[in-house]
């Protein structure tokens, strides 16, 4: 129930439609899809596994600001919040509806591990779709945010198509990335990436590091509130999606590699960017986070 | 998978709000989804669990007819996916799953 003395609710421990519900205007939202209609994945149900209402999406339209905007919230708790070949095409069924539309913008909360290993070749054939028909939205002029600040961060696939959005969003609990911890230490060794260092997971894949080396655009507080305020003042500014801004990207990654290359540690790289003294970078709050030199 | 489907008479009483329904929870381990959906009218409340932990028919109907019994919902229907939620947890999303149903759109 909400009322004036419970505290707003923090973005890491709300459910995808508690998300939705604090995220956008009051009582702007209209899922797609809605669970009665049951749209359960048949894969699941082949394996004999617990299935969800909604797959693990939450898929529709709402207002941010008064203006239109779409929305997809993944379920983190779900299987991880993994991209199964229902929960894909809602989300790749979403965008496409969305260049059609042409709402102000688009709103991803990515809390996801990647593909869903179960469903394999259907989910990565998902992630893919869903990367393509983001493209055509951006091409379309449409500015993508993705919000990443959920307990599972976004991983795999959906570390890429975070990447591939206008905009990310990030707090402190955020991790974004390729491969998660556990699948480096297994294949390259506990020497190489020890996956219970929950300090030096943060520090590779959290989002003040991200923030730092430019990958998120707005680094926020846990708050709900806090991702509304950089979705409001990030929706009215997409990036032209071109080849020049392409070539420039991978020219910004070639001076990137040149510059950290040699690093061995984002503290090392924190250092090369002329922070003071880098190792007080995690314990930072805020405010004073938000001062220091970023690539 | 073991799928269950109970009925409980009432006479009945309604749930104010005017959400056409609710859906709290999230299927994680140990934890369950929760649909609650206003009916047609007509008598009784009609649940149906999935649940990965077969062989718990009889705790789960002591649950549900207690929750039942509390709340004498008629004309409602329930859906529940578990994925091995304890008894108190059942009971916790159930009564969860009414206080949303109930919510009136301009608290806070």
């Amino acid at each position: 129930m909400r009322n004036k003395w419970m505290r707003p609710p923090l973005y890491p421990q709300s459910d995808a439609r508690k998300l939705l519900r604090h995220l956008l205007d009051r009582d702007s939202f209209t899922e797609f899809l809605d669970p009665r209609r049951g749209i359960i994945n048949p894969n699941l149900v082949a394996l004999d596994v617990p299935v969800e209402f909604d797959d693990g999406v939450v898929v529709g339209e709402g207002a941010l600001g008064g203006k239109g905007v779409y929305c997809a919230a993944q379920q983190g708790g779900f299987i991880g919040g993994a991209v199964g070949e229902v929960h894909g095409a809602k989300v790749t069924g979403l965008l496409e509806r969305a260049r059609e539309k042409k709402p102000a913008a688009v709103l991803l909360l990515i809390d996801s591990g990647g593909v869903r290993l179960h469903e394999a070749n259907a989910g990565l054939i998902a992630i893919s779709e869903m990367i393509r028909a983001l493209l055509d939205l951006r091409a379309a002029g449409i500015a993508c945010l993705a919000l990443v600040g959920g307990k599972e961060g976004a991983f795999g696939g959906m570390g890429v198509l975070a990447r591939c959005c206008d905009h990310v969003i990030m707090n402190e609990h955020g991790r974004m990335g390729m491969s998660g911890p556990k699948v480096i230490q297994n294949v390259m060794g506990v020497e190489e990436f020890d996956a219970s260092d929950r300090a030096m997971i943060w520090r590779t894949y959290g989002g003040k590091h991200r923030y730092l080396i430019g990958e998120a655009d707005r680094f926020v507080e846990d708050s709900i509130a806090g991702f509304r305020r950089a979705a409001l003042s990030l929706m009215n500014e997409p990036r032209p999606l071109t080849l020049e801004s392409l070539r420039g990207e991978h020219r910004a990654l070639a001076a990137r590699h040149g510059r950290f290359g040699a690093c061995r540690d984002s503290v090392e790289i924190w250092r090369a960017l002329g922070i003071g003294r880098p190792e007080e970078v995690q314990g930072m709050e805020t405010e004073e986070f938000l001062r220091l030199p970023r690539a | 998978m073991e799928h269950l489907s109970f009925t409980f008479e009432s006479d009945g009483r309604l749930v104010r709000g005017s959400a056409p329904y609710a859906l709290v929870g999230v299927v994680a381990s140990g934890n369950l989804e929760v649909l609650i959906e206003r009916g047609e009218g007509g008598a009784g409340c009609a649940v149906e669990v999935d649940t990965n932990r077969p062989g718990f028919a009889e705790t789960w109907k002591a649950a549900l007819a207690r929750f039942a019994e509390e709340y004498d919902l008629s004309g409602f229907r329930i859906s529940i996916h578990d994925a091995g939620a304890v008894p108190a947890v059942v009971t916790l999303r159930l009564h969860q799953a009414v206080e949303e149903l109930a919510e009136e759109p301009d608290e806070e």
